[in-house]
Parts: C-alpha cells; structure tokens; sequence
C-alpha cells in the first residue's frame, strides 16, 4: 500500500498548502500610510456633498424615513438577495451601536478597503468596491459630515447568509478579483472636466454600478457591461440599462438625465420607481453641475444592449 | 400651452372609453396622469410661458384623472399577473396603497383650490405632487424587462 500512503500524504500535503494559501490570500488588507496620509483634516459642509452623491441615508436610515429622519443612520433595512439577507447597520454617531468612536483611518479603511475596525472583512453589500475609487480627501470630509449627524443607539440585525456566503474571510478572494482603485471606463487624455467628475461620482461615490451592471457568478460586476441594467440583485424585478445601447436611454439628452435626477419625472412623463427613488431624493441635493456631470458620462460611456433577459410575454 | 389643453381634452374623452381589461384600463390613466404632468413640468422647465389660466386647466384635469381612479375596479384580484409592472404588494397592502393615492388626490385638489400664480408656486406645487407619484412607484410598481 505505499502508493496509496503516498497518494494521501499528497493530498494532505496539497490540501494544506491550498489551505495556508487560501488562509494568507484571503487576509484583510488594510490602507497604506500613503493613503492613510492623504485624509487631511476634513471639512463637514464638502462633506454633505459626498453624503448625498454616496447615498448613504438610502440604506442605513430606518426602512421608510422621511424628511430629517432620513439622518438618523440606524440601519436595519433588509436585503434580500440571493447570497441570504443583508442587514446595513446602524452608522449614526452612537459610540456603542454606531460609529461613533471610530476614527477618520477606520472610515476610509471601511470604505476603500471594506476592512472593519477589528479587521475584519464587510460584506460587499457595503458597496466598498465603488467606494474603493474615492479620494482619500473625500473619505476625510465625510467623515468630518458624519460627525454633525446625530446618534441614535440600538443595533440592527445581523446578516443571516447561507453558506459558504456566511464564511467572512472568504471575501479576501473576492477582494483579490474585484477590489480596484483604477476606474472602469478609460478616458482619454482631454475628455471633457465634465465627463471626468462624472466618471468619479458614478463609478465611485455614488456606486451606480453596483445596482444597474449585471454580476457574474462570484457576485462581482461585469465591467464588460457596464451600466447595463440587470436584474434585480435584491427585491423583484429588473435595475434598467443606462448606458446608450439598445433598451437603454440612448434618446435621452443630457439635460433629460440631470432633470430626471433632480425631479424624478423621466421625459416621457412618467415618475421614478423602486428604489431609484430614494437614490433620486439624494441626487436631487446635489449640485446642478453635479447632475450635468454624471449625464455627460453616461452619454460617454460604451453602450450595452440591456444587461437582463427580455420580459416573458404572458400567452395570451 | 393650448396644444395641451387640446391633448389633455383628447386623452380625458379616450379615457371615457373604458375597456374590460383592467390592467389596460389602469395603464391608461397612469399614461394620462403623466401626461398632464408632463405638460405641467415644461411649464416649470421655462420650455414653455406660465398661463394661469392654462395651468389651472391642467391641474383639474389632473384632479378628474385622479378622482377616476378606483382600486377595487382597476386592480381588481387575479390582475397582478400578466402584461403588469404592479407589484404584489398593491394587494398585501390595500390600506397603504389607497392611502398613497388619496394623498395625491388631496395635493392636487390643495393645488386646484389654491391656483398657481407663477412658476415657482407651481414648481412647488409640482414637486409635492411628484413627490407623490414616485413614493407610489417606490413601492407598488416593479421595473421589469
């Protein structure tokens, strides 16, 4: 019997190799002393401005807040996906069930490297992999904002995953395919300062991408349809393509875009749905400019026919 | 703005013509509702002149479009399938699908008792009751493909 002795020594040796591997390549990284650096002091009033373009409020104020109540960041809204439900936590100032003691470092290692406090690794529900395309300056000035916010104590759920979703540490391996700084859409040199801002707030703070690009196998966004619209990764129904393609908004004008993000209402008339709605809430306290930017990239980026398979007509 | 008005007179006779369907039915006076809306928002837009008198013409069409919807009649049980963006939770949740609608039919009857005297009250008066129409939309409708 020694070949079979040999062959599980192999394995075992193997197995163990993959494990200390996958043990060592799955490890949170955190930012470095670089980044960490570039913070600065942070200015609450530019702040403001990132708060909305990220749309913080949307999932970490209470499900169905209005109005001021939409500051209150106690979390608790339940996302419903296939991987099981996320539950966005509470991130008001409390010390204890917020964030309130965290320091401006633990804010932009959440946010660029999706790595908490105690070091361990968020679910990219938290949508880090936009975020991780931020300035640092930008982290610090929200940061700065954050803190005007009030605290509000009570915990919301926990996650509740389906395995191997619920194994943290596996996320490492995703970061490793999916975690990059670089931006999506290449832009050449002299593309107009308008569609450059743009690029920035879509494909980073405001994480556009997270909702309305298809995903692949692993959960990770295909960048080879990129804003495609895509079916609903949490709730029902489909995240439309707002890319140029065909099934997308391809007739839309630029200034169809900025109006449609400031009032809701699309050029046909009808009203903003789902949860585009509260996104539409955010983008309407941006600046118009701000607006304008984010349509003059989405007239710039590659068109995609829709990211999602047609309607089945009922037989009738 | 008297292009509108004519629209606006057109869409309320088709919409007199009732069908049986009610997935149908519904379809056209949401189609209708944004239309009238849709002229309003030019008028915010500057795309064309504030006419009171037009804008209030407008704003009661909007009103007999909303005073026309009946949830038992348009989503009648069984017609959440088919050719529909309705969300099941239209009937999970009758109190609070009705509720929506009766607060935009109080915004727009605020809006017709109180008529706009230049672009910025009715731009105030527009956003509340487009305010209404995506909180609706949040809700009972799903996007689909």
């Amino acid at each position: 019997m020694p070949l079979l002795r040999k062959l599980v020594g192999a394995v075992l040796v193997l197995g163990g190799v993959g494990a200390v591997a996958g043990w060592l390549l799955s490890a949170p990284v955190r930012l470095d002393a670089e980044t960490v650096a570039q913070l600065g002091p942070g200015d609450a009033a530019r702040g403001k401005r990132i708060f909305y373009a990220g749309g913080c409020t949307s999932c970490h104020s209470k499900p169905g807040s209005q109005g001021d109540a939409r500051l209150q960041l106690v979390g608790g809204l339940e996302l419903k996906t296939p991987f099981g439900t996320f539950v966005p936590p509470n991130i008001s100032q409390d010390p204890k069930d917020g964030i309130g003691a965290w320091s401006v470092e633990n804010l932009a290692n959440a946010m660029l490297k999706g790595v908490s406090p105690s070091g361990e690794h968020f679910y990219p529900a938290f949508p880090y992999a936009s975020y991780a395309r931020m300035n640092p300056a930008d982290i610090a000035d929200l940061y700065a904002f954050l803190k005007t916010l009030p605290a509000v104590a009570g915990k919301a759920p926990a996650n509740s995953l389906s395995f191997p979703f619920n194994i943290r540490r596996g996320i490492g391996l995703w970061k490793l395919l999916y975690l990059s700084d670089q931006p999506v859409v290449p832009l050449p040199d002299g593309t107009p300062g308008p569609v450059m801002a743009g690029r920035y707030l879509v494909e980073g703070p405001g994480h556009c991408g997270e909702c309305h690009t298809p995903r692949d196998f692993a959960g990770g966004t295909k960048k080879n349809a990129w804003l495609a619209g895509a079916v609903a990764a949490e709730g029902s129904g489909v995240v439309p393509n707002i890319t140029s393609g065909e099934g997308g908004i391809g007739d839309w004008s630029e200034a169809d875009i900025a109006n449609y993000l400031e009032t809701g209402f699309t050029p046909d008339f009808d009203s903003v749905g789902g949860a585009m709605v509260d996104v539409q809430r955010n983008m309407a306290e941006l600046a118009p400019e701000d607006r304008a930017a984010i349509a003059a990239y989405l007239k710039a980026v590659p068109p995609h026919p829709n990211g999602y398979p047609p309607r089945k007509k009922p037989a009738s | 703005m008297r292009k509108l008005v004519l629209a606006i007179s057109m869409l309320a006779f088709a919409g007199s013509v009732a069908s049986a369907d009610p997935i149908l039915d519904r379809q056209a006076l949401m189609k209708e509702r944004g239309k009238i809306a849709g002229g309003l928002s030019k008028v915010v837009k500057g795309e064309e002149s504030f006419d009171a008198a037009a804008v209030l013409t407008a704003l009661q069409a909007l009103q007999a479009n909303a005073e026309k919807f009946n949830a038992e009649a348009l989503f009648p049980a069984g017609s959440d399938t088919g050719d529909t963006t309705a969300s099941p939770k239209i009937w999970e949740d009758k109190v609070g699908f009705n509720a929506a609608e009766d607060k935009l039919l109080a915004d727009v009857k605020a809006a017709v008792a109180a008529p706009p005297a230049d672009v910025d009250a009715l731009t105030t008066q527009l956003n509340t009751i487009g305010g209404d129409c995506a909180s609706c939309h949040q809700t009972y409708r799903v996007k689909k493909g």
